[in-house]
């Protein structure tokens, strides 16, 4: 039978060839590995699965070795006499239930240890906390703190612990940010919770987890650990879209806006901005027109409850456009705005029939609201 | 149920009408040929759910690939697991309870025959009712774990998820009376002198897979009918902006989920348990630790459903206790294990077909064990969960061992049942390309997984690095599809062939061994009489080898249940009840009514047609 050595080959190789995808798995090449950690948590979840991998190696390199070995071992023919007729051994019976049961117990002490510590809820005046909404199909990032909100792209400070408090707007969905925080469900009417810290800065790609209709497969989002200054900034930014019009903003702008929590209808008060440019006109004509304003915001601060589409505010500034799906570039946020369903099938942004010149007017106007 | 040749002389086997064509089998309540029906029926679902996953690969081998739409993706990966787990691997598991558990016991049909084929009418109508969405472009897309509130009205208002709530309702109906049928012919009908302690494995975990059927099944179908009130009369027991709680729904769905789990293993653990000692010329090792840690095994495995919730935020404790007690699964599945290799050491090893199906059980079995105890660990799973990993660790599970067993007994048992040997050669080559192209498939996926792809995708972006994982994985899915191909050319070539089995082909230890292949209606003529746990190995031993092939006898004076239709009238009743309710607004209540009769009609003339 040629296929025995190979097969033996392929047997002996394994482990190492696990170990080297494992190696490889660090590298740059897999941005969304969970085995590339980037926070004190998930570094502290690597370590629990580590610690099981090297024991489910070593078990499974003995078992599997003893059956390998059995099969070439104690091959007959088929006119060997009968081997001898043995029933069992009870105390190997008692060796292999004790053995299995103590490496449990070394499996199952940091494993319990790690379980109290992911419940664990942060507090104190360091903490950054966030809303997570999931929604078919994005995510809501609101900053009770700050009093903004925004989508599919969250901003986090490095060293900072961050402190997610998340539910849902319509269905199950899992929140999951493998490189920094790991996973948890998000249901309608019910909160869970996650916390981490980065540890490094970098922008990591997330996704739902959960099967949660059509467009599950495209439902993701991206966290952007920064240094504290870039995301105090980033929150600034977003604070000065509560300031209608929209920028150019006037020169004690950010000194107003640095107030956490400031009201709206007091900036809304003072303004006279200047004049805007012509297609920014015609862009917000169209915004309004073509109903874009019944389901988003380009408001981060104030904005109606209840609508239903991703908030705006800062989308000219964003990575990525239709929740993780496309790079943000000119061109794609044109024909996500004309074709969302050639890009998502199924997504609950209508298809509105809009000619290609609106469609890079509406574009051109999204982009300059960069929240900054 | 000790009967004798001679009670009963009144009916003569032979006066029971034809015994070929159509007719024969739709009114036919024998084991045997029940047996045949659910291995077939559950062999061409099994190949459509193949398919089905074949479909999915294709999408899936290369990233934002448009060959489906998300629409197709979702409905084909709901039914490829609903397909696999309801109408594959639980019917063929069926299959041998029916053929093998009479035989085994030496009992000569199961406790309630018309049951049986009650059983098996009401299975074939809810597998086609659940694939009967595909023609209205409306089949089940919630995924085959359906998680509330995407059912509910409001999230999936077309028909898709009623296909789906109403098909296994239909089918539990079918499990629920197998269940009740297995474990009275368990208990009640053994040959004098095989005492519970005497049975053969395979009849002890197909007797714990009935009680695990009997204790599960309930809990789904009280799930299902809550959902169905959700659905059909506007009641809110899984919607939340009514008050309703969508984990209520996971809590009561993994209740029967995971003892499901053991519903498909546990007939596979007894598969393996038999063939292992006939093929190392050697006893079962470990005979009471098999038993009891398969006892075990079930027990706990109503104590472990949350380790499928544990990225719901249970809690500290909970999440504590699910942990352990998943881990605790893992030291009575190693004892079997143990015991598999012990009864195949200092053994004189027979290397045929069956006996490859089973070393590869094994083999890919203890991967699947290994890795459930990676995510066994909450913290571990936060990561896992709901990733690639796990689809690769219960593919190896339900794959690696269920199918893999499954089919070993289908080339063990083949002889018994047709009368024809398989083809060696073909079936080493089947077993070859099925442990390549199944370590193709499944392995990449514990990386990929582990590297950060979701399931349930429909596609996935460039540059996450999933690329070339997917067309490993592609690839391997059409080497499983090859494998398949020679299985049925086998079988094909095989039929054709002439009926050369002997009774005993592979030196068995079983009663099945004693009597003609493929036995004779009545299985045996006279009902042995059992003194050990290796009766047939027993017997020649004291004869002094191999027995002279038995002759086939004229069965004269041998009562039989006689044929009856009533039980597929009776079958085509539940499930018209089901449709009727699922059509409630345009059939208004007259269908119910007419389902309703339907179904009295075939009970009651069931009940009162002489057997």
């Amino acid at each position: 039978m040629s296929f025995r050595p190979a097969l033996r080959r392929v047997v002996r190789q394994a482990p190492f060839l696990l170990i080297a995808l494992v190696l490889a798995a660090c590298g740059r090449d897999y941005p969304q590995s969970t085995l590339d950690p980037h926070s004190d948590i998930t570094r502290m979840v690597d370590g629990v699965f580590m610690n099981t991998v090297w024991w489910a190696l070593g078990v499974f390199i003995l078992v599997e070795g003893a059956l390998v070995w059995a099969i070439f071992r104690f091959r007959g023919k088929p006119d060997d006499p009968e081997p001898r007729q043995t029933h069992g051994n009870t105390t190997i019976e008692i060796l292999w239930t004790a053995i299995p049961a103590l490496i449990l117990a070394m499996i199952s002490v940091p494993t319990v240890r790690a379980i109290f510590k992911t419940y664990e809820e942060p507090s104190g005046a360091e903490v950054v906390r966030v809303n997570v909404k999931g929604h078919q199909w994005w995510w809501e990032f609101s900053y009770p703190q700050y009093g903004v909100t925004s989508a599919n792209e969250l901003h986090v400070p490095v060293g900072k612990t961050v402190f997610l408090e998340m539910d849902a707007f319509d269905v199950i969905h899992s929140f999951w940010m493998p490189q920094l925080g790991a996973k948890r469900d998000v249901f309608p009417n019910r909160k869970t919770t996650l916390w981490f810290r980065a540890d490094s800065a970098g922008f990591y790609p997330g996704q739902c987890a959960e099967f949660c209709g059509t467009q599950h497969g495209r439902m993701a989002f991206h966290v952007a650990a920064e240094t504290p200054a870039e995301f105090d900034a980033y929150i600034k930014g977003l604070q000065a879209t509560g300031t209608p019009p929209a920028p150019p903003a006037a020169p004690d702008t950010a000194k107003r806006v640095g107030t956490a929590g400031v009201t709206t209808a007091a900036l809304a008060a003072q303004t006279p901005a200047a004049a805007p440019a012509a297609d920014t006109v015609a862009g917000s004509k169209l915004f309004a027109a073509k109903g874009c304003v019944g389901c988003h915001s380009l408001n981060a601060v104030k904005f109606s409850k209840g609508l239903i589409g991703p908030n705006l505010a800062n989308v000219g500034a964003r990575r990525y456009i239709a929740a993780g799906t496309l790079l943000n570039t000119d061109e794609n946020l044109a024909h996500w705005i004309q074709h969302p369903w050639s890009v998502k099938h199924g997504v609950l942004m209508p298809e509105l029939g809009l000619s290609d010149a609106d469609a890079r007017t509406l574009a051109a106007y999204l982009r300059t609201h960069t929240g900054k | 149920m000790a009967t004798t040749a001679v009670e009963h002389a009144h009916a003569d086997v032979h006066a029971h009408g034809s015994k070929t064509g159509l007719w024969s089998w739709i009114t036919t309540v024998d084991h045997k040929r029940i047996g045949i029906l659910y291995g077939a029926t559950a062999f061409v679902f099994f190949l459509m759910g193949g398919i089905e996953a074949l479909l999915l690969r294709i999408q899936l081998g290369r990233p934002d690939n448009t060959f489906l739409s998300p629409e197709m993706y979702n409905q084909l990966f709901t039914m490829h697991g609903t397909t696999m787990i309801f109408l594959a691997i639980m019917p063929l598991s069926a299959m041998f309870f029916n053929y093998m558990i009479p035989l085994l016991i030496g009992a000569r049909d199961v406790a309630f025959p018309r049951l049986n084929a009650f059983s098996y009418w009401v299975f074939l109508l809810g597998g086609l009712f659940l694939n009967s969405g595909f023609l209205f472009g409306a089949a089940p897309n919630q995924g085959w774990f359906g998680y509330a509130n995407l059912t509910s009205n409001q999230y999936s208002p077309g028909l898709n998820v009623d296909f789906w709530m109403i098909g296994l309702q239909i089918l539990g109906i079918a499990s629920l009376a197998a269940g009740v049928n297995f474990f009275v012919t368990v208990l009640n009908l053994r040959a004098p002198g095989m005492k519970l302690m005497r049975m053969p494995m395979f009849v002890w975990m197909s007797f714990i897979t009935q009680v695990l059927i009997l204790l599960a099944f309930p809990v789904i179908t009280v799930a299902l009918i809550l959902l169905m009130f959700d659905r059909f009369f506007g009641s809110h027991f899984y919607v939340p902006s009514a008050g309703g709680d969508p984990l209520l729904w996971q809590h009561l769905f993994w209740i029967f989920g995971h003892p499901e789990v053991y519903i498909l293993i546990l007939p596979s653990f007894g598969i393996v348990s038999e063939i292992l000692p006939v093929f190392s010329r050697k006893p079962l090792f470990g005979y009471a630790a098999m038993v009891f840690s398969g006892a075990f095994i079930a027990f706990l495995g109503f104590g472990v459903w949350s380790h499928h919730m544990f990225s719901t935020g249970m809690g500290p404790i909970a999440d504590t206790v699910f942990s352990l007690s998943t881990m605790l699964i893992a030291i009575p599945t190693g004892v079997k294990i143990f015991n598999w290799i012990g009864t195949m050491w200092g053994g004189s090893l027979q290397m045929k077909t069956p006996l490859y199906f089973c070393l590869g059980f094994i083999a890919m079995f203890i991967m699947g064990g290994l890795s459930g105890v990676m995510h066994a660990s909450p913290p571990a799973d936060l990561q896992q969960t709901d990733t690639y990993f796990v689809v690769a660790h219960f593919h190896y599970v339900l794959f690696g061992g269920s199918i893999f067993a499954l089919t070993a007994g289908a080339y063990y048992w083949w002889p018994k049942m047709f009368g024809r040997m398989l083809s060696e050669s073909l079936g080493k080559l089947h077993f070859w390309l099925m442990l390549i192209g199944f370590n193709l498939t499944f392995f990449p996926m514990h990386f990929v997984g582990l590297l950060g792809m979701p399931r349930r995708v429909y596609t996935y972006p460039k540059g996450l690095g999933f690329e070339i994982y997917n067309q490993v994985e592609t690839a391997g899915a059409f080497l499983l599809l090859i494998a398949f191909l020679v299985f049925i050319w086998n079988v094909i070539r095989t039929t054709r062939g002439p009926a050369n089995a002997p009774a005993d082909p592979w030196n068995g230890a079983t009663l099945e061994w004693a009597i003609p292949s493929p036995p004779q209606e009545f299985n045996f003529a006279e009902v042995p009489v059992v003194h050990s746990r290796d009766p047939l190995w027993e017997t020649k031993r004291e004869r002094g080898g191999q027995l002279p092939e038995p002759v086939r006898v004229s069965g004269a004076g041998i009562h039989m249940p006689h044929p009856s239709y009533w039980p597929a009238v009776a079958a085509i009743g539940v499930a018209a009840v089901f449709v009727a309710l699922m059509m409630l607004p345009k059939l208004g209540p007259a269908g119910v009514v007419v389902a309703v009769a339907i179904l009295f009609l075939g009970v009651f003339k069931w009940a009162f047609e002489p057997a």
